[in-house]
């Protein structure tokens, strides 16, 4: 579960990023998170993995309160959302199977777990023939396939999109919503970031706006002004 | 972590050969920095050794009043023996005193031949702690029996100071050339953890510890410590046997004492490779250091 009160983020530059938001998002949730540049996107995801702090207000993440987290404790809490990025994060000289297990590692799973979690998730999106593959032998949409096989490989509460669709086209786009919905009725809490209004408006989620660093919206459908 | 291990040191070999060059560079620098400091320290022991020796001769005269018989002169002996700071104490009769003056000066014919009845018995007494010689002289001197005490402070002087400057010396500079070995493999961990910065921050994304990023880090350095400590090994053995050797070759009279390097190899290896995995591994975790901060 997420939960922001009154949340405000004021960069040393002085720059005002969040202004007082309050926002929660339920177990099991998918929703999308718009707004144009500079509307305060970035920031919040960054405060929700822990990348920054807030000046003002109270942010809990999957039972993490983020205003009072030790340094001991932040690897616990990315353990619990997985982040998948507009322009995919793989590991170049990496394979799609290497990547996974890599990332698997970096939190101590055993070689047993990684041998059977690994297959499982390259099935559930649909790479599971591509597993020797490395990067750039994958089309985009495959690409961001792998980082959102990444994002889940150890299993976190809470999935977390920024802008997932940014370099893909339309078709390949409609493709990861659709998969990260498949994800979502698994289980698992989705928040996608994004700008695209008409891939929004088809998936019939919640969506809530931020326009200045406020809440400017939360309803079903996506009004770009 | 435990079952990591094979995989961080798997990944510490990686990096080390990724930057084959750098990894190359360092070492060579680390490999000069121990051979010297390592000479530095040898040069010392050896000093040292001498000093020892040369303090070893070193003798408080203790004179005998002339009408002691030799009874009582065993017992002002013993009680010299049990005063604190003394090693030992050797009677020397008027006799041996005579000969000795007379062997040290051979060619003065005015100083052969002289009566031992002008001499007096003394006793030679050995000290354990040279800066003590002041304190141990005038406690003789309070002895009875004892007509006078000749202790030479200056040349105990200059043997503790010889010895106080060689060790700043040596200290001071084993101090400057680890520094420097730390700065030199710090920065080429630095450049591998540059390299390497997009996985260590999809490792931060995943939550991966802080430990585990270092782990791998900490391996290389490791590596490249032990390896110079082993390189500089090797050299710093050749090295001083040929220089012991040339030094055997002119010095004839075999005035100084040069110990075996076969003596000294384990302490010598143990300080280099204690020396070599401090410089590796805090050079690593200095580099390390800054990528950790997200």
């Amino acid at each position: 579960m997420i939960r922001l009160t009154d949340v405000e983020k004021e960069y040393e530059n002085g720059t005002q990023a969040l202004c007082g938001i309050s926002l929660e998002i339920e177990d099991g949730e998918f929703v999308f998170l718009v707004g144009p540049s500079g509307s305060g996107k970035s920031t919040l995801i960054k405060l929700l993995t822990g990348e920054i702090a807030p000046t003002h207000g109270r942010v809990m993440v999957n039972g993490f309160s983020l205003t009072r987290i030790s340094e001991r404790q932040i690897p616990l809490l990315r353990r619990s959302v997985g982040v998948i990025f507009q322009d995919f994060r793989l590991i170049e000289k990496k394979t799609v199977y290497e990547n996974l297990s890599f990332a698997m590692r970096a939190v101590g799973s055993s070689q047993r777990t990684i041998r059977t979690r690994i297959p499982y998730v390259l099935e559930l999106v649909g790479l599971e023939k591509k597993a020797d593959r490395y990067p750039d032998e994958l089309s985009g949409g495959e690409q961001q396939r792998v980082a959102i096989a990444r994002a889940l490989i150890n299993n976190p509460n809470t999935i977390i999109a920024d802008e997932p669709t940014g370099n893909l086209d339309p078709a390949r786009s409609y493709e990861i919503m659709s998969l990260l919905e498949r994800i979502n009725v698994l289980g698992t809490t989705v928040m996608v970031v994004t700008h695209e209004r008409d891939l929004v408006n088809r998936f019939h989620k919640r969506v809530v706006q931020l326009e200045q660093g406020l809440i400017t919206g939360d309803g079903i459908s996506y009004d770009a002004r | 972590m435990r079952h990591n291990f094979l995989y961080f040191f798997r990944e510490g070999v990686g990096n080390l050969f990724s930057h084959g060059f750098m990894s190359f560079a360092a070492i060579g620098i680390t490999v000069a920095c121990l051979l010297i400091m390592g000479t530095f320290t040898l040069v010392a022991y050896n000093a040292e050794v001498q000093l020892e020796t040369l303090e070893s001769e070193y003798e408080i005269l203790a004179f005998i009043q002339d009408d002691y018989t030799s009874v009582q002169e065993q017992a002002v002996a013993r009680r010299i023996a049990q005063l604190p700071n003394v090693k030992n104490c050797v009677l020397i009769t008027r006799e041996e005193a005579t000969a000795d003056f007379e062997a040290r000066n051979k060619g003065e014919s005015m100083l052969q031949n002289l009566d031992p009845e002008i001499f007096r018995d003394r006793f030679g007494v050995y000290v354990n702690d040279l800066k003590q010689v002041r304190e141990t002289g005038d406690a003789i001197r309070d002895l009875d029996g004892v007509a006078e005490v000749r202790v030479d402070t200056d040349i105990a002087g200059g043997f503790i100071m010889l010895r106080n400057v060689a060790g700043v010396v040596c200290i001071a500079l084993i101090a400057i050339l680890l520094v420097v070995s730390v700065f030199i493999i710090s920065n080429t961990i630095k450049l591998t953890t540059f390299d390497r910065r997009d996985e260590i921050a999809i490792m931060k994304m995943v939550g991966a510890t802080n430990g585990f990023i270092r782990w791998p880090f900490v391996y290389e350095g490791f590596l490249l410590g032990i390896l110079s400590a082993g390189v500089a090994f090797v050299l710093q053995w050749l090295l001083y046997d040929s220089v012991a050797q040339s030094i055997a070759a002119a010095d004839t009279l075999q005035f100084l004492r040069i110990v075996l390097f076969a003596d000294i190899w384990k302490p010598v290896a143990a300080i280099f490779g204690a020396a070599g995995i401090l410089i590796g591994v805090g050079g690593s975790l200095t580099a390390i250091r800054k990528f950790l901060q997200v």
